[in-house]
């Protein structure tokens, strides 16, 4: 068995101890949440320290989650695409099918040693309520997923497998009925319960510590990609390309390459509709700068700064926020935002599944349509690493309805 | 002196404790609010706390997300609650005006010019509720260049450091919730909110308004003997919502509620 990585280095000084990335990020909560904040960062940098823990949570990943995943060279793809190499860092190999499990371990880890004996969580698609229940049926924890009424009509094996792992799904009937409000809806359970429960954010926002901490339990998704290309391909990749709806899965393969400037950083929005028709999910390719959920941000708001609705195929990516981080890393040029079409995270859905017979989750097929434009541009002897979020076996029904096909 | 300055000190000298209604601008339809707001001032109200709609309000309990939404659907706008602070002015140059709502419509609309613009309309204070004082440096002193205060909370998880923090920055009064949770929940317990305001004494010699959990004259008069202002939200909004198909009848009506809460207020002193 390859060893898992555990060596934790930290490439960026960011966030400041104040949870700040440049302008972005920080914490904009009520009062109340301030010093469970502040007790969670304590507990968070205390347990991150301890060898005990990280020997605990190395376990976890390899014998739970199943890492470290692999890289995989798509050969067919690429050549169907023609032009740089690509690889595949098969997140959809992880137990529960998505990234979303590195970090719920993690922090389910943490809430076990912080005494708490009740998790929440925010979803949209369903996978990080898929993820949380997961690791509080396994750690017999109370768990209770906010999601929103919409979501719950539209995933709802999802909800069925949250409830089969013993959570409780509360459907969230406020606002939109959609991921904002189950995060608005978990918020509200926990500044009430905040003495024994622990918030799970799935995602790198939030207020601080929450994007520092989900980018820690993310990155080893860059940590593992960086040895084994190395060992592949002997140097590091010319350019990674993720999808970012709130952004973990990208910060998580971005974060230990920041320094590299050789490597180029693509971040994959929802472009629903297309950004001109204003019917998408690109807060970075079309937003602007305000604050929501905890954090400064790039937001998807009209102009009085009310949070208007998003639309994308893909329910992980429908989110009018995105995390501070990567506002940061667009802002200081460092990585590249762009935005795919519903359309065309389609036909790259159908290409991967047909040359390669990996089904892609519709939010990491966002990521592969563009990592197809981009390698087209590129020589034969370039690299480019794609991160596969998650398996597509979620979206069959969403996939089929839009054929016409009766599943 | 400012408005809400004056106004604690005018209650003081007269021994009274001051009642802060709540409403959400623009709830259930705009024009009823600046009428209402002339009312609760008539039948008691001493400052009047305005809601500013937000889509998604996050401290609120389902009663006032549910003004917020209703004030939303005729398209209530920051520039909006402030034409209503104007237009209130006319008529009513004493009464302190708060603002409370969330930071990202004030984001939107730049921390100066807005400062300026509010000022203008007559508003004496404003309340973000998702904005503590380690992010409000840039936030407080555009709002104090325009002579108007920043309203911060305090609440039970508040440590000393953070009573302390609070009250460096805060300007007007200091809002105390009463209890951990979300807006209208009923979980007032009197006895702890006293333990933390004669700690809190130590740190401000602001007033100290209580919220969160104030639905009638009896806890509004035990609030009373402990604060020096009695917030109440939820119980006149859930009102409000009520009566939402009759808005003509909304001020009347909503007076009668001050009425009482203003006499278990005073019988309580």
């Amino acid at each position: 068995m390859t060893q898992v990585v555990t060596s934790r280095t930290n490439p960026s000084s960011l966030p400041d101890e104040r949870g700040h990335f440049g302008a972005f990020g920080g914490r904009f909560v009520a009062e109340t949440l301030m010093r469970p904040l502040d007790e969670l960062n304590a507990a968070y940098r205390k347990y991150l320290q301890s060898p005990e823990f990280l020997a605990e949570l190395d376990r976890d990943l390899a014998h739970f989650v199943g890492r470290p995943s692999p890289l995989y060279f798509a050969e067919r793809w690429s050549q169907h695409v023609g032009g740089a190499r690509i690889y595949l860092k098969r997140e959809d190999l992880n137990h529960t099918g998505a990234h979303k499990i590195n970090n719920t371990v993690g922090q389910a880890l943490l809430a076990k040693r912080m005494g708490k004996t009740r998790i929440i969580a925010e979803t949209g698609a369903g996978q990080h309520g898929v993820a949380s229940a997961t690791v509080a049926a396994r750690l017999g924890m109370e768990c209770v997923v906010y999601m929103g009424a919409e979501d719950i009509k539209r995933q709802a094996i999802n909800v069925y497998r949250m409830r089969m792992m013993g959570a409780d799904v509360v459907s969230v009937e406020s606002g939109s009925k959609t991921l904002k409000d189950a995060l608005n809806e978990a918020l509200r359970d926990w500044v009430t319960n905040v003495d024994n429960t622990f918030y799970i954010i799935g995602t790198v926002a939030g207020p601080h510590p929450y994007p520092l901490m989900v980018r820690e339990f993310q990155t080893v998704i860059g940590r593992e990609t960086r040895q084994q290309i190395q060992q592949l391909e002997g140097r590091l990749p010319d350019a990674l390309v993720a999808c970012v709806g709130g952004g973990s899965n990208a910060i998580g393969l971005f974060h230990p390459f920041i320094d590299d400037a050789g490597v180029a950083l693509y971040g994959v929005e929802g472009g629903g509709d297309g950004i001109e028709t204003g019917r998408h999910a690109a807060p970075l390719c079309a937003g602007r700068s305000g604050v929501l959920h905890g954090n400064r941000t790039y937001l998807m708001e009209d102009r009085d700064g009310q949070i208007i609705e998003t639309h994308s195929i893909s329910a992980g990516l429908d989110y009018p926020g995105v995390g501070p981080e990567h506002a940061w890393l667009k802002d200081s040029g460092r990585a590249t935002y762009v935005a795919i079409t519903d359309t065309e995270a389609l036909a790259a859905f159908h290409n991967l599944t047909r040359t390669e017979g990996i089904m892609p989750a519709l939010e990491s097929s966002h990521a592969l349509a563009y990592a197809a434009k981009l390698a087209a541009t590129m020589d034969k002897d370039k690299i480019i690493v794609v991160n596969l979020s998650g398996r597509g076996d979620k979206d069959i029904h969403t996939i089929a309805e839009l054929e016409g096909i009766k599943v | 002196m400012s408005r809400i300055k004056q106004c604690f000190s005018d209650l003081k000298s007269q021994r009274k404790k001051a009642l802060i209604p709540f409403i959400t601008a623009g709830d259930p339809q705009p024009g009823v609010t600046v009428g209402l707001m002339h009312a609760m001032v008539t039948a008691g109200a001493d400052l009047l706390e305005l809601g500013v709609p937000f889509s998604d309000p996050m401290a609120d309990g389902p009663v006032i997300q549910a003004a917020c939404e209703r004030a939303l659907r005729h398209h209530v706008t920051l520039h909006n609650v402030l034409d209503m602070v104007r237009d209130f002015r006319r008529d009513d140059i004493k009464t302190p005006v708060i603002l409370m709502g969330y930071l990202n419509p004030i984001e939107a609309w730049g921390y100066a010019a807005f400062a300026q613009a509010a000022a203008a309309a007559g508003v004496d204070g404003v309340l973000t509720v998702d904005m503590p004082p380690e992010e409000a440096g840039e936030f407080t002193a555009a709002m104090n260049a325009a002579a108007i205060d920043t309203i911060f909370l305090l609440a039970p998880t508040s440590d000393d450091s953070r009573m302390q923090r609070v009250s460096e920055v805060a300007s007007g009064f200091i809002y105390y919730v009463s209890f951990k949770g979300v807006t209208g929940a009923n979980r007032l317990d009197v006895s702890s909110v006293a333990t933390k305001l004669s700690e809190l004494r130590h740190y401000t010699k602001l007033p100290v308004g209580v919220g969160f959990g104030i639905r009638d004259a009896e806890t509004a008069g035990q609030v009373a003997g402990i604060a020096d202002a009695v917030v109440v939200g939820s119980a006149l909004v859930q009102q409000i919502a009520e009566l939402a198909e009759r808005p003509e009848v909304i001020p009347a009506a909503l007076a009668v509620t001050i009425a009482e809460l203003r006499a278990g207020i005073d019988k309580a002193v």
